[in-house]
């Protein structure tokens, strides 16, 4: 009884002793660490007296004399400090569970590691996985988790063309971005169409690329077939040859007045067809027609990479299958309906639904057709444009719109992440295996 | 699998019509495009248009142009090297981190598994406002180095997933065996399991690689003068304006692009299904 009281009472004054990283360890005799944290701990107490707090109060004013202070600048360093400081905090909160979980250790009367080398032995077997994806994780913060950060806040400014640093300086403006975005001025009905034709195109694009693909693999999958590797081949460099080169050339196919496709493509179905008399259409000067010639280049574009996923799926059907299906009395489309598609799917669903977010954010297709056009509807966005390709002329447009950007990016981020939890949520593609 | 569209005798006939009708079809709407964008290639005078007409004089001398009269050259090496170092830091990045998170159970593994996954689904390019303003505070616009950082990081967690899921179909039980012989942590990766990732890490390389070849969006906003400019930015300059007729000098700068490319993509194509499936249904 007597013992277990004292136990308590070591754990408790080692874990309250760590509130001071290092303090703890020195109390559990281990000296190297305890010298270890106390330097890490005041160096990071240094920095907050010689550059963070400066840092943090320059974040919350963004500045005070317009042409001295650089508002962009403080904004960047105090979300660095941010950064910094919440990176101090996970290792104050391991510090103080590690102070805990040692004094446990003593109070067992287990092996504690106290010299140096011990310590550093012990730190490279049970480090090892982090000190692999260490360069991972601090390429990918500054890369991507800072620059998330730094939207985030410039999406609560004013930044845009009339605030440029350091000529003049950006204020916080609380939620102001957000509610013209949603409920006031021009910029709402831009936003509701730009979103409006986002969801369209990624919809009409991927489920066409997806049916294109199932298709096609149905067919090439029969046995009869000859020259099948020749046809494989065909189908897939659309796939092979970059994105950027075709989408320019399509681009350039469908120009009104010099493209192939008004100036060869329809007068050959024209010749072809009998009863058939279409015109040259208005292909890059009318919104509906650019839009139908986008989705249709995206099919074709997109469709080699579902049909390579499907044939391998087919290939791995039991023929067995079809066998017992077709003594059943299924006929073909029943076959296709209750054997083929749903193996297909559970297969490939994660896949689909990537290509999905991948055209949600297909810039190339969009931008280098046509540039988002033809025509404006307002707030600098063409009548194609779909919410990234909006970002990009809100940034690099002549008077740039950054803060209404970064709200637009958040808008984005928020969406595609909440459809993609419900969604791996429904299928459980993703579930963990531990 | 041959009894999906062969239910009786009398329709066998339609189906192989249809059949071959469609795969004609679905490969002159592939072939014709390509077809006359490369054919452009060759063709002598100023285009302002791709077409299928085979009356033209033929000549090589557009690809003397394009690198004697265009910047072409110097895309073509600047996207090659950003190119070779985005692929090469990449995949050492991605094969350390997927080995660990396959290999490991260590504290706040499950965590950062869900982490990379939420990232990744972020649309990084989107993010381009905040690419500017760091780009402004290191003064690192129009240059290269920045790009290349972008690149690197923007396909870390979707990758590192992707390599994951392939080290975690390699069996476990050789370096069960070479721990019992008492290996260290690096020869186990080294020495065993890295080798038999090889078909994955190609896969990954080449993805990598050609990244930085289509990437328009950030090249074409941080990437200010013309010299410094990737191919796909440079070669939009020649076909953005049909009415400037450099519609041939575009075709053959895409030649050279295509070719490479397309036969680094024929040979590994054997190794992209099974790195997809394999990486993107196991958890």
């Amino acid at each position: 009884m007597e013992r277990t009281k004292d136990a308590k009472k070591r754990v408790r004054t080692a874990t309250w002793l760590s509130v001071i990283p290092g303090i703890g360890q020195f109390y559990n005799k281990q000296t190297f660490k305890g010298i270890a944290f106390l330097v890490v701990f005041a160096l990071f107490i240094y920095e907050m007296i010689v550059f963070g707090f400066a840092a943090f109060t320059g974040m919350v004013t963004l500045g005070l004399t317009p042409g001295e202070d650089h508002s962009l600048f403080l904004l960047i360093e105090g979300s660095l400090q941010l950064l910094l400081t919440v990176i101090f905090f996970l290792f104050y909160a391991i510090n103080i569970y590690d102070a805990r979980k040692v004094a446990i250790q003593i109070v067992e009367e287990k092996k504690i590691n106290k010299t140096a080398k011990d310590i550093l032995k012990n730190v490279y077997h049970n480090g090892f996985p982090y000190l692999f994806t260490i360069p991972a994780y601090l390429v990918m913060i500054f890369a991507i988790i800072f620059p998330v950060l730094v939207t985030i806040f410039i999406s609560f400014t004013n930044y845009d063309f009339y605030h440029i640093p350091p000529a003049s300086l950006i204020d916080w403006v609380g939620f102001e971005n957000f509610i013209n975005m949603f409920f006031l001025s021009s910029y709402r009905d831009t936003f509701i169409a730009v979103l409006g034709w986002t969801i369209i195109w990624t919809l009409g694009a991927t489920s066409l690329q997806i049916a294109i693909g199932i298709f096609t693999a149905v067919v090439l999958n029969q046995k009869f077939i000859k020259f099948k590797r020749l046809f494989g081949i065909i189908f897939l460099l659309p796939w092979a040859v970059p994105a950027f080169i075709t989408i320019m050339s399509f681009s350039n196919m469908f120009n009104d007045s010099l493209g192939a496709i008004n100036s060869q493509v329809i007068p050959f179905i024209n010749s072809l067809v009998p009863f058939i008399d279409l015109g040259a259409l208005p292909w890059k000067t009318n919104p509906f027609f650019t839009k139908i010639a986008i989705i249709l280049v995206q099919g074709w574009l997109g469709f080699p990479y579902i049909y390579v996923l499907v044939s391998g799926i087919l290939q791995s059907i039991p023929e067995e299958q079809y066998e017992s299906a077709k003594i059943d009395g299924a006929g073909p489309i029943q076959r296709f309906r209750h054997i083929t598609l749903p193996t297909i799917l559970m297969i490939a669903a994660p896949v689909f639904i990537t290509q999905y977010t991948f055209n949600l954010n297909n810039f190339n297709m969009i931008y280098l057709f046509n540039e988002g056009g033809p025509g404006s509807i307002g707030a600098g966005a063409g009548s194609t444009d779909i919410l990234i390709s909006w970002i990009f002329k809100l940034t690099t447009g002549t008077s740039p719109q950054y803060s209404i950007a970064a709200a637009v990016t958040l808008f984005i981020s928020i969406f595609v992440i909440t459809i993609a939890l419900i969604v791996f949520k429904k299928t459980k593609a993703f579930e963990m295996e531990d | 699998m041959s009894n999906l569209f062969r239910s009786q005798k009398s329709s066998r006939f339609f189906t192989k019509f249809f059949t071959y009708a469609f795969l004609l079809l679905l490969s002159v709407i592939i072939l014709y495009p390509l077809l006359i964008t490369a054919s452009s290639a060759f063709k002598a005078g100023n285009i302002s248009a791709f077409d299928l007409s085979f009356d033209a004089t033929w000549t090589l001398d557009n690809f003397r142009r394009l690198f004697t009269e265009t910047l072409y050259g110097e895309w073509y090496i600047n996207t090659l090297v950003i190119a070779f170092v985005t692929m090469i830091v990449q995949v050492i990045l991605i094969t350390l981190a997927g080995y660990t998170f396959s290999r490991y159970r260590f504290i706040g593994r499950k965590k950062s598994l869900m982490f990379f996954l939420l990232v990744q689904m972020i649309p990084t390019t989107a993010t381009l406002v905040a690419f500017y303003v760091m780009a402004l505070l290191l003064g690192a616009l129009d240059q290269s180095w920045f790009l290349m950082f972008l690149y690197i990081g923007g396909g870390i967690p979707m990758n590192t997933w992707l390599m994951k899921g392939y080290f975690d179909t390699i069996p476990y039980d050789l370096d069960e065996s070479a721990k019992l012989d008492g290996a260290g942590h690096f020869r186990i990766f080294a020495q065993i399991v890295l080798p038999m990732a090889k078909p994955m890490i190609a896969v990954q390389a080449l993805w990598a690689f050609m990244t930085p070849f289509g990437e328009y969006m950030l090249a074409k906003f941080l990437l200010r003068s013309p010299e410094n400019y990737t191919v796909a930015i440079g070669l939009h300059t020649f076909i953005s304006n049909p009415q400037e007729q450099k519609v041939a000098l575009f075709s053959a700068g895409a030649i050279l692009i295509a070719i490479p490319i397309s036969i680094l993509f024929f040979m590994l194509q054997k190794n992209f299904v099974s790195g997809l499936t394999a990486g993107g249904t196991k958890g």
